[in-house]
């Protein structure tokens, strides 16, 4: 489940609000999460964010549990986000709802190609290697299907 | 080195496991939206039937025909799948669980955020969402981070009337909101021995408090003497050399009473900086404080005198009442003036019993103060039983006596 794309940088302690703002929460229709994304921290950043990969500072996703940040993402085109560390719900959220999470400092150059390889571990970044945690045989399995719900019809 | 967590999940921390869970359970609020994702998942079956725990304990009994409506259809999916049940009336789930269900070493998931508490018997304790939950039951086991540990390291014992709340409250407030965020805590060090069962339970439900995952002791000879009165016979846990990469310490013989501020539960004073605040209700009870002990501590207090304000005292279990009422707890409460709630969450969550209206202040023993949440405009400050009972008495903030 190799993904690539140009990297976008953010910083650390990137929270849920942020990433999808209250306002927009009282939805079914995913496609708003996606169009409001990061809207309140820089409104030019979701057009950019379709093929992406984030790569942000520490603590990602901290704040409100809700789940809509991780779809937002997803649905915005965000092939993957790395950082050094997740707020735990985010983490959780995102491998749920399919959206790839890796665990890696690496440093973050803007706009140059990414290749990430969530089973391996492995991080290329503007010609460097990373090396993130693994991550479990079920959360792969998760994440190759698209998320929790959809693993489990497959699996059925 | 190992802690407890890395022993439980069979890993180091910071590596990703899969695990098979011991027990899971939810209560009538997320069990709903549990049930709903699992319909979702078109599972086959429950995985494991005699450990996929539902209980009521919310908004019991229920406050009007939406909630009563969501309730019985969870009722009825409980009672068709046969799975261990259990209705209005019996209690709080932590404490349910409690009560001679959990066992040492064991991977315990709950759909509550207070499932840390269980942490206290030398279980593997964490909260998970509705969605995580479905597939719990749709296939007996999950994913983990295995955490990193703190450790918190106690020496002496509790002097009355300081009681393990406010140990609870000073070690919260050392930490802060998020100082263990993802993190395990580990109570440990000679001052562990003199705590009860009841005390670790009060000290392991406010770990999620600092954003901790669980919040464990090590079973001992405490542990296995309460769980053999529940017929269970099980071996203490022997902690390993462990050299901590964080610790805390603290004296629990220095803890005095204190009362967390509204809204924070980290801002953390001692009663007596703010002795003489107006109270306008004082609620005795949830998966904190609401066990027979802190009845009993909170009874003996009040006995021959009467509150001043109104008190609503809900027993965080059937066993709890049962037990206060054989051994005349009930009775002191009731001549007291308090009013005695169905035991449940009662109104902690600000659903319905004990409401607080626009301005109010309450002095609550449960662990969260967060604005409104015991309905709009109402403060909440925390604090244990002994310090509720002095101020119940009082009708304002007041530091408990030293019992004779
Ligand atoms: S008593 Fe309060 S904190 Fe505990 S489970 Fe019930 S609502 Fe949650």
């Amino acid at each position: 489940m190799k993904v690539e794309g140009p990297a976008v940088c953010l910083g650390a302690d990137i929270d849920t609000d942020i990433i999808i703002a209250g306002r927009y929460l009282r939805t079914k229709d995913r496609s708003v999460w996606a169009t409001h994304v990061f809207e309140d921290m820089d409104p030019a950043l979701a057009p950019r964010l379709r093929g992406a990969v984030i790569v942000a500072g520490k603590n990602f996703g901290c704040g409100s549990s809700r789940e809509q940040a991780a779809i937002a993402l997803r649905e915005a085109g965000v092939r993957c986000v790395i950082a050094p560390s997740f707020a735990r719900i985010f983490f959780r959220n995102a491998i749920n709802t399919g959206l790839p999470v890796m665990e890696c400092e690496c440093p973050c150059m803007e706009g140059k190609k990414v290749v990430a390889d969530p089973a391996s571990g492995r991080i290329e970044i503007g010609g460097r290697v990373f090396f993130a945690r693994p991550l479990s045989p079920r959360m792969l399995g998760i994440l190759s299907a698209g998320g929790l719900v959809e693993y489990w019809r497959k699996k059925r | 080195m190992t802690t407890l967590s890395e022993r439980i999940l069979g890993a180091p921390a910071g590596s990703y496991v899969d695990c098979r869970v011991d027990r899971c359970y939810v209560h009538d609020g997320t069990g709903v939206l549990t049930l709903e994702a699992y319909q979702a998942m078109q599972a086959e079956r429950i995985a494991r039937r005699d450990r996929t725990y539902v209980l009521f304990d919310h908004i019991v009994p229920a406050n009007n025909s939406v909630t009563a409506g969501l309730q019985a259809e969870l009722r009825r999916f409980a009672r068709d799948r046969g799975l261990p049940f259990t209705d209005v009336g019996e209690g709080i789930c932590h404490q349910v669980m409690g009560e001679g269900i959990v066992l040492p070493g064991e991977i315990v998931v709950g759909a509550d955020s207070h499932t840390c508490t269980l942490g206290a018997f030398g279980a593997f304790a964490t909260g998970v969402g509705a969605t995580d939950m479905a597939a719990i039951w749709a296939d007996g086991g999950t994913w983990f981070r295995v955490p990193e540990t703190i450790a918190i390291f106690l020496s002496g014992s509790l002097k009355e009337p300081a009681e393990a709340k406010d140990l609870a409250l000073t070690y919260v407030s050392r930490l802060s909101m998020d100082g263990a965020t993802y993190k395990a805590l580990e109570f440990v060090g000679d001052g562990v021995q003199s705590l009860s069962m009841e005390s670790r339970m009060t000290l392991s439900n406010l770990a999620v408090e600092t954003g901790a995952k669980a919040g464990l002791f090590y079973a001992d000879g405490t542990t296995c003497a309460y769980l053999g009165d529940y017929g269970h016979s099980v071996s203490p846990q022997v902690p390993d050399e462990s050299s901590y990469p964080q610790r805390l310490e603290i004296d629990i013989s220095d803890i005095v009473p204190v009362v967390a501020v509204p809204p924070r539960v980290d801002t953390v004073r001692p009663v007596g900086d703010l002795a003489g605040l107006p109270l306008d209700q004082v609620f005795v009870g949830t998966c904190t404080n609401g066990r027979y002990g802190d009845l009993e501590r909170f009874a003996r207090i009040v006995r021959g005198k009467k509150v001043r304000v109104r008190t609503l005292v809900a027993p965080a279990s059937r066993r709890v009442l049962a037990r206060a009422s054989a051994t005349g707890v009930l009775s002191w409460l009731i001549e007291a003036g308090c009013t005695i709630l169905p035991p449940g969450c009662g109104p902690c969550l600000g659903a319905h019993q004990g409401v607080l209206g626009e301005g109010e202040v309450c002095l609550s023993t449960a662990n969260r103060n967060f604005r409104n949440r015991m309905g709009v405009g109402g403060e909440i400050y925390l604090a244990s039983p002994a310090t509720a009972a002095a101020s119940a008495l009082a009708g304002a903030l007041a530091v408990p006596e030293v019992p004779r």
